[in-house]
């Protein structure tokens, strides 16, 4: 992904959910009869599609709130790249 | 323990939790597919859960950890209470799956699911051809109504899967079956080969694809994947290929009681949904809670872990792979659940294999020789 895309606005695509569950203490992305357990980082990048936060806002948002994690800007687009790429996101 | 009857939890092991809830609303179906994995005898079991029934089970389960749901059958759309069952499961925190034959769909049904919350729709087809597909299904009108409620869930915005059973009168066909798909803008394509219970078990020798059928269907499947990657298309196909054809059992639901746990229409709760006719008593809800049914009922924990394998299994170090296969394919093949499942050429009984590949070379029964499913044909087994 490169710096054309950050006005983009990633969305799930339809059918893709993501959501918290107590009984397997962790994030998931639910599609059509399968499910994606989702580490911390994962989760943390993904709670950010909104629909409404652009690839830049939300990279921003994410820097803002771990000042200390190098490199993170190049490791949340490398991640939206990925869920792209499996057709979980959509950039609109 | 939850007081409502005694433990067989086998000591040292925790299962996980529920994650797929398989909802067998109803048996009753319009169409009598010759592959039905639907109990012989399913005339017998007319009794079906009533609305509430249904959500105490989804609350229940929720509670243990389910998140998938899947409205089957039969037929699930013959229940009025649908809207009202996805409703309820949605609201819950579910993903619903609406599993259908697209009969008895319309478009406004499908309007009231998606104001109901349901998350996505499969339409299982029998052939991409009009007439096999109706000759398959039973019916005249069939395919036609297949067709246009594929085209009315896109239209209304669902992801859909479409599913495909395919065999050897209809497998050679696959190039014409993704080509419908891809038109018809599938997300997933399931193209699976017959796996043999319930019905079509009793027609395998009509059923059974020749290795040299499956082999060409899995080229054209791939080249079709290469060429959807290419143009970066969503569309996915998944192929499952008949285990008769494999040295090594397939690593059934993933272990016994470990995450998929199916509710038949009378509230019998079943590990999978051939395992009605194995000689286990497995619980109903309408007498147990599902914690309890899960964590401590003996049907469920039966074979669970590995200290029920006789040999080969037990002393097998790859045991811990495939949980020694389908213990309804070993029942059916060699009498025993426990046995290894002959699939394996470890096992004793791996000739039976062997012979039913042979009888696909050699002796395979023709479309009009199959015994289709309905309620007629399954009396009689019943009785007998
Ligand atoms: S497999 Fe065919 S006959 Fe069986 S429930 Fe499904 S549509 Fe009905
Ligand atoms: S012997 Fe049993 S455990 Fe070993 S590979 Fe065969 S089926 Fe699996």
């Amino acid at each position: 992904m490169n710096d054309d895309e950050l006005p983009k606005v990633p969305t799930f695509r339809r059918g893709y959910r993501f959501q918290f569950e107590p009984a397997q203490g962790c994030h998931v992305l639910l599609y059509p009869e399968g499910m994606i357990k989702l580490n911390e980082s994962a989760a943390l990048i993904l709670e950010q599609v909104d629909g409404q936060q652009s690839v830049g806002q939300l990279t921003d948002a994410l820097a803002e709130r771990f000042p200390e994690a190098p490199g993170l800007r190049q490791d949340v687009m490398e991640f939206l790249e990925v869920a792209r790429g499996r057709h979980w996101i959509e950039l609109r | 323990m939850d007081g409502t009857g005694s433990s067989f939890a086998k000591p040292g092991y925790e299962p996980g939790p529920p994650l797929w809830l398989l909802a067998e609303l109803t048996y009753r179906c319009p169409l009598q597919c010759p592959y039905c994995s639907n109990p012989l005898d399913f005339a017998k079991h007319h009794d079906e859960l009533s609305t509430a029934e249904w959500i105490e089970v989804f609350r229940q389960a929720r509670a243990l950890g389910a998140a998938q749901l899947g409205f089957s059958g039969g037929e699930p759309l013959v229940r009025q209470d649908l809207a009202e069952l996805i409703g309820a499961a949605r609201g819950l925190g579910y993903y619903t799956n609406l599993i259908t034959s697209g009969i008895g769909l319309t478009e406004a049904r499908i309007a009231s699911f998606a104001e109901a919350g349901l998350d996505h729709i499969q339409i299982s087809f029998q052939a991409a051809d009009e007439e096999v597909n109706n000759l398959l299904a039973g019916s005249r009108k069939a395919f036609a109504q297949k067709l246009a409620m594929a085209r009315a869930v896109k239209a209304q915005g669902y992801p859909m899967v479409l599913n495909f059973v395919t065999h050897r009168h209809n497998i050679d066909d696959i190039d014409r079956i993704i080509a419908l798909c891809v038109e018809l803008e599938a997300d997933f394509v399931e193209l699976a080969t017959c796996q043999f219970y319930g019905w079509a078990e009793l027609n395998r020798a009509g059923l059974l694809p020749t290795r040299a059928q499956l082999e060409r269907a899995e080229r054209i499947t791939q080249q079709w994947r290469e060429r959807l990657a290419a143009r970066n298309h969503p569309c996915k196909l998944i192929f499952v290929t008949p285990d008769y054809y494999e040295e090594r059992p397939k690593a059934c639901m993933n272990g016994w009681g470990n995450l998929f746990l199916d509710i038949t229409p009378d509230g019998t709760a079943l590990p999978c949904h051939s395992a009605r006719q194995l000689p286990v008593a497995f619980p109903n809800v309408r007498e147990h809670s599902i914690e309890h049914i899960w964590r401590h009922s003996l049907g469920f924990n039966h074979f669970r872990g590995d200290d029920w394998m006789p040999e080969p299994c037990r002393s097998c170090d790859e045991k811990e792979r495939d949980f020694g296969g389908c213990r309804c394919q070993a029942f059916m093949l060699t009498g025993d659940a426990s046995n290894a499942d002959p699939v394996c050429s470890k096992s004793a009984h791996h000739g039976v294999i062997l012979a039913a590949r042979q009888e696909a070379e050699t002796a395979a029964q023709p479309l009009d020789q199959l015994q289709y499913r309905n309620e007629r044909a399954s009396r009689l087994i019943a009785k007998a």
